[in-house]
This record gives C-alpha cells, sequence and structure tokens, in this order.
C-alpha cells in the first residue's frame, strides 16, 4: 500500500531509559512481540543523568524503614497532591524492583554484610537509596540494557532470531500515534535520524516512556531528548495531562561556566555531609525550615552535624529538605544580594569530608567540576543554583496498569506518566519509579493485547498521509525561520516567565508570547535533506514543546496557590481549595484546554499511617479519619 | 573574553566527503560540542553531531579532535592556543553516516555475542551477598559509557577492517573480564575471552587506556589480568593436569 518500512508488533515501547526498558521487559516476558523506540542510541537515555540512587525501603541502612515510612515521605514530599495508589503501589514494590536488578547483573555498593548499601537523601527519613557511587543511574541503564540482550540471546537459541520478539530500533523519532476510527490505538508514526525515511508500525498498544520536557527552558539538567514527546503525542491522540504546573527546580545545578549552567550537582554531596552557604558564609537553610517540616529537621548547625553519625537522637540538616524547598531558598539568597560571584550559592563537601572519602563517595561530581569548571571540589566549594530538572505533571494514568486516560491501547509509565510524585518529587523515588512503573506499564499492555484476542485494530491510509504530510512540512517552506532561533526564544520565555517563581502578569504575557510562537513555528524552513537533518528533527521537536509549554503555563496561572514545584508570588500560601484539584490538559485542534477534576480519595487506611496532627496540616477537617481516640495511627 | 577560532570539520557521507572551514565565536568556559551547535545554529543547521547529555555521562559525542578521539562536549576550548585551527574528524575506525555521526553497530553486535550474567539458580533475589571489595573491581569496568573511543583508537580495528570479525575490541573483552571478576558470576568465561573474542591480538598498547574518558584502566586492570589467567590455564601443567582429572570425574 505505502512505500513506507513496515513492520507488526504487539507493542510499541516509545522511549527506552528506565521506564521503557523495564516495560519491554516485562511485555517480552508477558509473550508480547516487542518493539523498543529510541530517539538515540541504545543505552544513551537520560536515565544515565541519574546520580544520587534508587529509594527503595530495603532496610539494609536502618532496620526501621518498611514501605509504610517511605509512603509517608513520598505524600509529604508532594504535599499531599500524589496519586495516593499510585505512591503506595510504588513504596511497596520499589524493594523487588531493586532487587531483580541484582539478578540482571547490577552492582550496587555494600553495607559491611555485604547486603546493598543505602545513603542519606532529601525528604527521606532513613537512608534509603540503593547507588553506586554517583553514578547509580548508568548502572540502571546498562543492567536494564544487558537484560535485554540476554532475552535476545534467549530468543536466538530457541528461535534463530535474536530480534524476532524483542527489537530495538535506535535513533529512531515517533512524531505521530496511529488511531482507528473510534480513537483506539493502532501503531505509530515516526523516521530514522540516520536515513530521515519514515517507518510505520503496526500495533494495538503502545507504551510511552519518553521522559521529560526540560528542554523548553533555557537553564536545564535535561538533555536535547527532553523536548515532551510522549505529552504531546498523548494529548494529540486524545488523552489527558495531569497537574502540568508542577515542574521540578533541583537546587543544585553548575552555574559556571555558562556553557555548562544547568547540569546537575547531585544531592547525594548534601546527603553525604555538604552544606550550602551563602556569600557572608553562613549556613542559611536554618532560615527556611517551612513550619509543616519543623518537627523533623534541626535548628542548630550542632545537632545539624550529629545527625550523620546519631541520626537515632539527632534531627536532619535542613539542605536536606525536599528540593522545592532547597531550590526557593538559595533563589531567595541570591535574589537578596547575598549570592557568589556567578549568582549562585556555595555547595561545600570540602571542609566536611576528608579528599580521598569525596573521591570515593563522589567520583562523578569531582570529575565534572574538575573537567569543566576548573574547580576541586575537595579543595574549595562549588557555585550552584537552581536549575529545571524534572516535570512532575504527564499523562493521567490509571495507577495499577498504567493505562493513559480516553485512549485504548495507550500506557504512559516514567517520568511522562503524572499523578506519583505530587507537586514535588523526591531524590531517589524518580528510578524506582521508572522501574515499578515501567513492569506495571509493560504487564498492562499485555493485558490489553490478550483481551482484544487477536482483533487488532487498524488505522486508514488517510491518517497514514496526513503524518507523513506533517512530517516533512518544514522542507516545504520557503525562506521561513530557523528552528534553532525560535528554540532559543521559547526556553528564554519559559525561564524568564514561567520559572521557578511565577506570577499572574508574567504567566499572561508568557502566554501571549507562546501564541506567537505556535504560528511562527508553523513556518519554520529547513536546509539540506533528511538525512541525519538535526535542523529538521529540531523544527518537528519544537511543536511538542510549545504544546507542552502552554499547559505548563495554562494550568500555572489557574493554580492559585504555592505547592512544591509551583510558586506563585502572588499567592505565596498553600490552599486547600486547590489541593483538592487536579487540572487536567487535553487538546482540541490546536486549542490546549485545562479543566479542574476532584482528587482521588485517599483511603482510610493509607490516612491513618499519619499522625493525625500532620494530617490536619494538610487536609480539611472532613477528610481527617475519624477515630474514637481521635489519634490517627 | 569571546574570539573568533578558526575549526575544520569534516562534512560528508558514505561516498565522499572533506574538510570544511569555518570562522566562529568562542566565549569563555566552553568546549568544543558548544562550538559545534554554534556552528548549527548559525551556519550549517544540517550539521551532522550526535550528542545527548553534554556533561560527560552518556558517551554520545565522540569524534577526533585535531586527530585524537575524544569525547566534544569534555574537551574545553581552553586547552587550545586562539590561533590554532582546531580539527574535528568522525571516528576513524568505524563507516561515517554523515559529518560527525558514524555507524557504531559494530559494537552493539559485539556485545550481544558475550554471554549474559549467570547467576546461582538457587539464589533468590534479595539474597544476593558480597563484600564492597569483591564488587569494586567489576565496578570500575561499569563505570564505562560505551562512548567507544577505545574501539575507536585500537589499533587492532583501526585500520584493519578484516581483524573486526575475531576481535571484540577493548570495550567488549572488558566486558567479558566485568564478568569473570563479578563474585556471583557462574561461568567460565577465560577461555571464551582468548578463543571468542580474541584478546590474544591484544598486545598491550594501552591505547585504549589512554583515551578512556572514565579514565578506566582498561589494559592494567582488566585484559592483562585475563592474559595472566589465559596463560595460567594453558600452559600450567598443574592447572592442566587439575582439568583433566576433574573432567574426567563429571
Amino acid at each position: 500500500m505505502s512505500d513506507f518500512e513496515e513492520h507488526r508488533y504487539d507493542v510499541v515501547i516509545i522511549g527506552a531509559g528506565g521506564a521503557g526498558l523495564r516495560a519491554a521487559i516485562a511485555a517480552r516476558e508477558a509473550g508480547l512481540r516487542t518493539a523498543i523506540i529510541c530517539k538515540s542510541l541504545f543505552g544513551k537515555a537520560h536515565t544515565v543523568m541519574a546520580e544520587g540512587g534508587i529509594a527503595a525501603s530495603m532496610g539494609n541502612a536502618n532496620s526501621n524503614d518498611n514501605w509504610q515510612v517511605h509512603y509517608r515521605d513520598t505524600m509529604r514530599g508532594g504535599k499531599f497532591l500524589n496519586n495516593p495508589r499510585m505512591a503506595e503501589l510504588h513504596a511497596k514494590e520499589a524493594p523487588d524492583r531493586v532487587w531483580e536488578l541484582e539478578t540482571y547483573g547490577a552492582l550496587f555498593d555494600r553495607t559491611k554484610e555485604g547486603k546493598i548499601s543505602q545513603r542519606n537523601f532529601g525528604g527521606h527519613e532513613y537512608p534509603r537509596l540503593a547507588h553506586v557511587g554517583d553514578r547509580t543511574g548508568l548502572e540502571l541503564i546498562r543492567t536494564l540494557q544487558q537484560k535485554i540482550v540476554s532475552l535476545q540471546q534467549e530468543d536466538e537459541r530457541e528461535t534463530g532470531s535474536p530480534d524476532g520478539k524483542l527489537r530495538v530500533f535506535a535513533e529512531l523519532t515517533v512524531t505521530e500515534l496511529m488511531q482507528d476510527s473510534s480513537g483506539a490505538i493502532a501503531g505509530a508514526f515516526g523516521y530514522w535520524r540516520e536515513s530521515g525515511r519514515f517507518v510505520v508500525f503496526r500495533a494495538p498498544a503502545v507504551v510511552l516512556a519518553t521522559g521529560g520536557i526540560g528542554k523548553s527552558f533555557k537553564v536545564t539538567s535535561n538533555s536535547w531528548e527532553y523536548t515532551g514527546d510522549g505529552h504531546a503525542l498523548a494529548l494529540r491522540a486524545g488523552s489527558t495531562l495531569l497537574n502540568m504546573e508542577f515542574v521540578q527546580f533541583h537546587p543544585t545545578g553548575m552555574v559556571w561556566p555558562p556553557s555548562v549552567k544547568g547540569i546537575l550537582v547531585t544531592e547525594s554531596v548534601r546527603g553525604d555531609g555538604g552544606v550550602l552557604r551563602n556569600s557572608d558564609g553562613k549556613r542559611f537553610m536554618f532560615n527556611y525550615v517551612p513550619d509543616v517540616f519543623r518537627k523533623n529537621y534541626a535548628e542548630t548547625e550542632e545537632e545539624a552535624d550529629r545527625w550523620y553519625t546519631d541520626p537515632e537522637h539527632n534531627k536532619r540538616p535542613p539542605e536536606l529538605l525536599p528540593r522545592d524547598e532547597v531550590a526557593r531558598a538559595i533563589n531567595s539568597e541570591v535574589k537578596a544580594g547575598r549570592g557568589t560571584p556567578h549568582g549562585g550559592v556555595f555547595l561545600d563537601v570540602s571542609t566536611r569530608l576528608p579528599a580521598e572519602e569525596i573521591i570515593r563517595r563522589l567520583p562523578s561530581m569531582h570529575h565534572q567540576f574538575k573537567e569543566l569548571a576548573d574547580v576541586d571540589i575537595t579543595a574549595e566549594p562549588m557555585e550552584v543554583g537552581p536549575t529545571c530538572h524534572y516535570v512532575m505533571g504527564g499523562v493521567e494514568v490509571d495507577p495499577d496498569s498504567a493505562a493513559a486516560a480516553r485512549v485504548p491501547g495507550l500506557f504512559a509509565a516514567g517520568e511522562v506518566a503524572g499523578g506519583m510524585h505530587g507537586s514535588n518529587r523526591l531524590g531517589g523515588n524518580s528510578l524506582s519509579d521508572l522501574l515499578v512503573f515501567g513492569r506495571r506499564a509493560g504487564i498492562g499492555a499485555a493485558d490489553y493485547v490478550a483481551g482484544l484476542k487477536g482483533e487488532y485494530p487498524e488505522f486508514s491510509d488517510e491518517s497514514l498521509n496526513a503524518a507523513s504530510q506533517a512530517a516533512l512540512a518544514p522542507f516545504d517552506t520557503e525562506n521561513g525561520e530557523n528552528p534553532y532561533t525560535l528554540h532559543q526564544e521559547l526556553q528564554q520565555t519559559m525561564n524568564d516567565l514561567v520559572g521557578i517563581i511565577r506570577k499572574a502578569e508574567e504567566i499572561a504575557e508568557a502566554l501571549n508570547k507562546l501564541q506567537v510562537l505556535k504560528a511562527r513555528a508553523k513556518v519554520v524552513s529547513v536546509e539540506g535533506h533528511r538525512q541525519f537533518n538535526p535542523g529538521w528533527h529540531l523544527a518537528l521537536d519544537l511543536q511538542n514543546m510549545i504544546a507542552v509549554s502552554e499547559c505548563v503555563a495554562k494550568a500555572a496561572l489557574i493554580r492559585e496557590e504555592s505547592r512544591g514545584g509551583h510558586t506563585r508570588d502572588d499567592f505565596p500560601e498553600m490552599s486547600n481549595f486547590w489541593r483538592q484539584r487536579n487540572l487536567i490538559c487535553s487538546q482540541v485542534e490546536d486549542e490546549i484546554n485545562v479543566v479542574e477534576q476532584p482528587i482521588p480519595e485517599i483511603r482510610d487506611d493509607l490516612k491513618r499511617l499519619f499522625e493525625r496532627d500532620e494530617l490536619s496540616k494538610y487536609l480539611t477537617e472532613a477528610e481527617l479519619p475519624t477515630l474514637a481516640d481521635g489519634s490517627a495511627s | 573574553m569571546s574570539y573568533q577560532a578558526k575549526f575544520r570539520v569534516w562534512r560528508g557521507d558514505e561516498q565522499s566527503g572533506d574538510l570544511k572551514d569555518f570562522t566562529v565565536e568562542v566565549n569563555e568556559g566552553e568546549v568544543v560540542l558548544d562550538i559545534i551547535h554554534r556552528l548549527q545554529a548559525t551556519q550549517a543547521s544540517d550539521l551532522a553531531v550526535r550528542w545527548n547529555c553534554k556533561a560527560g555521562k552518556c558517551g554520545s559525542c565522540s569524534a577526533e579532535i585535531n586527530g585524537r578521539p575524544r569525547l566534544l562536549c569534555m574537551t574545553r576550548m581552553s586547552t587550545f592556543s586562539e590561533e590554532e585551527t582546531i580539527t574535528v574528524t568522525p571516528m576513524r575506525a568505524f563507516p561515517v553516516i554523515r559529518d560527525l555521526v558514524t555507524d557504531v553497530s559494530f559494537n552493539y553486535k559485539k556485545a550481544r555475542e558475550i554471554p549474559a550474567f549467570a547467576p546461582p539458580k538457587d539464589l533468590a533475589p534479595g539474597e544476593y551477598r558480597m563484600a564492597q571489595v569483591d564488587v569494586e573491581r567489576s565496578q570500575e569496568f561499569r563505570k564505562c559509557i560505551e562512548c567507544f573511543l577505545c574501539q575507536d583508537t585500537c589499533h587492532v580495528v583501526r585500520d584493519h577492517e578484516e581483524n573486526k570479525e575475531a576481535f571484540a575490541g577493548p570495550r567488549f573483552l572488558m566486558r567479558v573480564a566485568e564478568l569473570d571478576m563479578h563474585p556471583l558470576d557462574s561461568l567460565d568465561r577465560k577461555n571464551q575471552a582468548q578463543e571468542e573474542f580474541g584478546l590474544g591480538m591484544c598486545n598491550i598498547t594501552k591505547c585504549c587506556t589512554e583515551v578512556c574518558p572514565e579514565h578506566i584502566k582498561i589494559t592494567d586492570n582488566a585484559l592483562i589480568p585475563m592474559k595472566e589467567r589465559v596463560v595460567d590455564r594453558k600452559y600450567d601443567p598443574l592447572v592442566w593436569l587439575g582439568s583433566k582429572i576433574s573432567r574426567r570425574g563429571q
């Protein structure tokens, strides 16, 4: 019928980071013929950048840890806007997902007893992060990659073909999801980066595992791939995005030199003893402990320092508050004129640990600062500031199966999915999220496909032609604008007007600019031909970035409160009204619509995991669980 | 602080290509990848280059700068003088796709040939116990970001396409060593390294170690120990006798 390269699979997984690869393993083990699509080379996905670790309450470092404690920390971190069922599944299943990695060949750092070592991190009550130095993401991606290879080796032994059941399509970008007339998933359409040629997948299930949206912001820790592809594909297919206003600015990105501004400095630096100081040399975080957390954080430097060796009898240092709190504090210090020469604050581990210990625990950071900034972190402090790191918002999904709202056959897992982290994600909860919900999405897709009993939805030839024309449009425009220029303007707009601190006028201004950019993006032109042409790729990605940015800005304007990764200068407090509402984005034609939707109920047994006092800081009287003795636990 | 630098960048495809001259702005603190991106944004929007993280963690932006295999994102412009012409070419050991992008599928093929980690069958998840000192050797090799610069520089294959069939290259010989040193791997990998992956072709010139951006001591810690063990098994009469006796007993 068409000249396009065509493939048939049971499930197509878009994205080859932690969530995508774990979904692929689950789908393949459930017997599905599985395609994995990576935008870059196999094994290079953004998961590789994760540094600190995987949060899982294995209790190896402190035997008091269990899923209930992890659940509480996660809900607190997200300021109770988390989908409670997702947070529950995540806390319960994370340990099994980590142990499973060892059976695939992962080599985590060890405790003295030979178990998996666990480290402290912001917002986690006990040392909970399984880690490999400060390169845990690399270990995760390589381990999953090698597991995929081992499944292919099994298939080769059994069938003679290594990728008959599980094939990796590297450097392939999906530009459109294909649907039947009822809206059910029927496949996906994309292009090979290498040749620019089109590829059509016929498949009844698609798992989105495309990660985040950071490339819409100027200062970001995210790589070029993070252009919100999955978010935008879901929108265009008729699914919905949840709470897109919540964007995490990691408190510690590099601020100098300019070319590396935004690159991540792992939270482990603080977990392992590093402290934040302003230009007066003061440990300023003590001034920024919010009331809801006051009970758990030290009030003096002496107590904070004792905590590292005696956590039972001392409260934790305020440098280990959740990321949103630390990022806002750094922002305030710099604004008040107490910043460093390059507009950050000092993060110092050099006076806290011996040099050899720093190099052993934080090898990548040592290497990164030495090579990129000429700074020896064993001898001098680092300069750091907030950087756009993660989007808590994402595709609205069913917690148990990862099925996306409103589109049969569509699933989403990892950063592209919303709900799990509420208004703010704790460090370490991302890698565990990828594994827990990646696996669930693979199983969810397998169950869905089994239910079809071989009757797979089909898309029309017209929709295929439309997808091909849309992808080629930038070549047809003559004398249009340069996509790189538009991208820079978009990044500047989002950074300046919908960044870490927001106010109504600025968001409204951003929305105006986005409307203009949206029109201009339709008439960009690209030079050259289709073979490995980055200008063309950017022109296509740009549409996704603009759609997602519009969701972020529109939702940010509507939510008139400050919570987690959404701070409104004009509404500085958390509001009970808004805690009871999710914001749902959908797209019709070119328009983004945002509506309010009540949050899912938290089950009483989950509420009772908290003290009543603490619950009452977040929930209304009517929502508190009723108990005769008046205590919640 | 900024200046105009002279760049020569290889442009072309599998059929033909040559070095193109550019004059381009350079600012303080920049790396070579920044300059390549500036060329894309201002002078050559279709200039093909692979990159992802721009922080030395993903190993995508491998190329050759003034003939030396390097990561574009970890090569600072301050290591060159302002007068120097900087030449950027694709990795030589792999076929060119376009401009600075090469076909590295050789590496993925080799990765698939190495038998996977094989844990003891009776060990349940969560029961794995290993000492830190025992995992550290393999952990060093797992720092590898698969930039394939070691594969590019290794003279066994750099100008000898014909050796690629029999030789897995330093990255994958190191992978065999990593599995061999894994405290819980149950396969015997010594002969594999020698007989199937071409360990014998390596004559320990350490070129791979020199270009490794992760500073992994590939030759000293992975390849030489593997060679020593292979030698022990092959020529040590006691080991030879022992292996004969135990085989007979099976």
